[in-house]
């Protein structure tokens, strides 16, 4: 019976280790973020839109970024949408267990396997100059190829999502559709869409969470320009793509401004990631 | 069909059936729209990176610019390959497992035991909160934490430690649900033979849910090994191999990244991605064919 107890202690110190870790994380962060705060004020550096490194006249505000994060994610959101809903209908209705939809499936599985940086550089090489060459300024670069690229990226996690919930939605219910005369876009429309909408939203909040951190393929296509984005196809910078990009040359007063980047950041996808973790939750 | 007119007398059941078939080739439109980027990236890493593939490619560190320059004027493959970075990979790959394995099947376990208690909710809340924390975050606190206050300068354990944070709530929560498909019964025939809480842990548990354990652990493999952006802010990069966890080490993504950053040097970039891609895929597929044995 003791040794019962040491092995279940043993577990739940185990346990304590992720309360440990983010707390940790918590502390490290607000404490580096603290000269920052300080100094600009907390809403302040939200708000502000200047991001000035030189020396003396050291001014940063994050606004520039939330705005890029922002926009590039709810713009892959929207990108995704269409597709991923179209592949989820296709895999987990349509050809329902059929050879081609697990070929299907597979191929979307290795859209998720494919590293950051591996999509940055497809996107600076392929799609950079296919949007260049439509006659936009700035080379390729900027909040439509960045967006573009991150709709990729989420699409894997969006359609394994809205697979599962799809899937679930009862046969019988289907069955009754069908045998009032409905045709298939009928069920899709009046059967499926209403009985797994709060899943499927809460899938897509789970994939917008993706896409607010993603790093590499954003820092390749975004411009790293530190404004506010004028326009779909202007260049901009996003949170974690500045912390990449501006880390290397970081110290004192800038490093802070860095870290307190991260912390908004990590506020921000803790939010999103819980609000679609819940919804998920209660639908299953 | 009579049906069609009983429920529906003003729209024509003609029109009705044409705009299903309308959606449906809409779907299969945009589905072949879907995955068309996997097949594009794969068919340009192949035709550009394959040239660059040879035994030098996994044996030397990577060129200085001046012989990659020599090589682009003289038309040849560049010489050197990626050793420093295959050698970094490894090295801090292993520690991060070696660090994130033990600690998260154990918490796993607690998990498991521990159904619809508040505390482990809120274990597996956090731990779910984790999984969705940007990697680049996870980056900035391993320098925070290793690099500031452990090594006093970039090192392959900072890298590692971002990578195990990154492994940590993958590993939990599929050793949570492997645990859960085990059959109760073979639990509950241990604790009836009398065997003590741990061993049933160590000997019955682990070795009945090992595949489920093993493919968890691939997959949390294939996650971090692409990782860039933590390893830009703890690691740094190195032009030789290392394996001092206290130095500057080099990691084959980090290298994608000074490739591409060197105009000289971008055949590289193609095979050390087709490289690095190959080698997530063929985790990714022996992890697959790992859990679907256990099916």
């Amino acid at each position: 019976m003791k040794s019962e107890k040491i092995t279940k202690l043993i577990l739940l110190i185990a346990s304590v280790i992720i309360l440990l870790i983010f707390s940790g994380m918590a502390w490290s962060m607000v404490k580096g973020a603290i000269p920052a705060f300080g100094k600009f004020g907390f809403f302040g550096f939200i708000f502000s839109t200047e991001w000035n490194p030189t020396e003396d006249h050291e001014v940063y505000g994050a606004m520039p970024f939330i705005a890029g994060t922002l926009i590039t994610s709810l713009l892959a959101l929207i990108i995704c949408f269409p597709l991923s809903f179209s592949t989820s209908l296709f895999i987990a209705e349509y050809f329902r267990k059929k050879r081609i939809a697990v070929v299907l499936g597979t191929l979307v599985d290795l859209l998720a396997g494919v590293p950051s940086i591996v999509y940055g550089l497809w996107g600076f090489y392929t799609i950079r100059p296919l949007i260049a060459s439509l006659g936009f300024e700035g080379q390729g670069f900027g909040i439509f190829t960045s967006g573009l690229i991150l709709a990729i990226m989420i699409i894997p996690y969006a359609t394994s999502i809205s697979n599962e919930i799809i899937s679930m939605v009862p046969n019988e219910l289907k069955e009754a559709a069908y045998s009032l005369g409905a045709t298939r876009l009928e069920v899709i429309t009046s059967v499926i869409i209403p009985n797994s909408r709060s899943g499927l939203v809460a899938g897509y909040i789970l994939a917008l969470g993706r896409a607010l951190g993603e790093t590499m393929a954003v820092t390749m296509l975004i411009g790293n320009a530190n404004i506010i984005p004028k326009g779909l196809f202007s260049p901009g910078n996003s949170m974690a793509s500045v912390i990449a990009n501006q880390f290397g040359e970081a110290d004192g007063l800038k490093l802070s401004a860095l870290i307190a980047i991260g912390l908004l950041l990590f506020a921000v996808t803790a939010l999103v990631n819980a609000t679609g973790k819940m919804i998920i939750r209660k639908f299953a | 069909m009579d049906n069609n007119a009983i429920i529906n007398t003003t729209d024509n059941s003609n029109w009705r059936e044409l705009k299903s078939k309308l959606f449906l080739g809409i779907v299969i439109l945009l589905s072949c729209i879907t995955i068309s980027p996997i097949l594009l990236i794969l068919y340009e890493l192949i035709s550009k990176g394959i040239k660059q593939i040879n035994p030098d490619f996994f044996f030397k560190v990577a060129p200085d610019t001046l012989q990659a320059m020599t090589a682009v004027r003289n038309g040849e493959i560049l010489p050197g390959g990626i050793a420093n970075g295959i050698s970094g990979t490894l090295l801090m790959v292993a520690l991060a497992a070696l660090i994130a394995i033990p600690v998260s099947i154990v918490i796993g376990i607690f998990l498991y035991e521990n159904q619809g208690k508040k505390y482990a909710n809120l274990i597996r809340t956090l731990t779910d909160i984790l999984q969705g924390v940007p990697s680049v975050v996870l980056g900035l606190i391993s320098y925070i934490w290793i690099v500031q206050g452990v090594t006093k300068g970039f090192s392959a354990l900072a890298g590692s430690v971002a990578l195990a944070i990154m492994m940590l709530p993958l590993i939990i929560r599929s050793t949570e649900e492997t645990m859960k498909m085990l059959p109760i019964s073979i639990k509950e025939a241990a604790a009836a033979l009398g065997v003590p809480y741990h061993k049933i842990i160590l000997k019955v548990m682990i070795p009945s849910g090992f595949s489920g354990l093993m493919t968890g652990i691939l997959l949390s493999i294939s996650r971090v090994i692409g990782e860039t952006a933590p390893l830009m802010l703890t690691t740094l990069g190195s032009t030789a191999i290392n394996l001092n966890i206290k130095k500057p080490t080099s990691a084959v993504p980090l290298q994608i990244w000074e490739f591409y950053n060197n105009p000289n040097m971008i055949d590289l970039v193609w095979s050390s991605s087709l490289f690095l891609l190959g080698f997530v895929l063929t985790l990714n597929i022996i992890a697959k064919r790992i859990s679907l044995r256990y099916n």
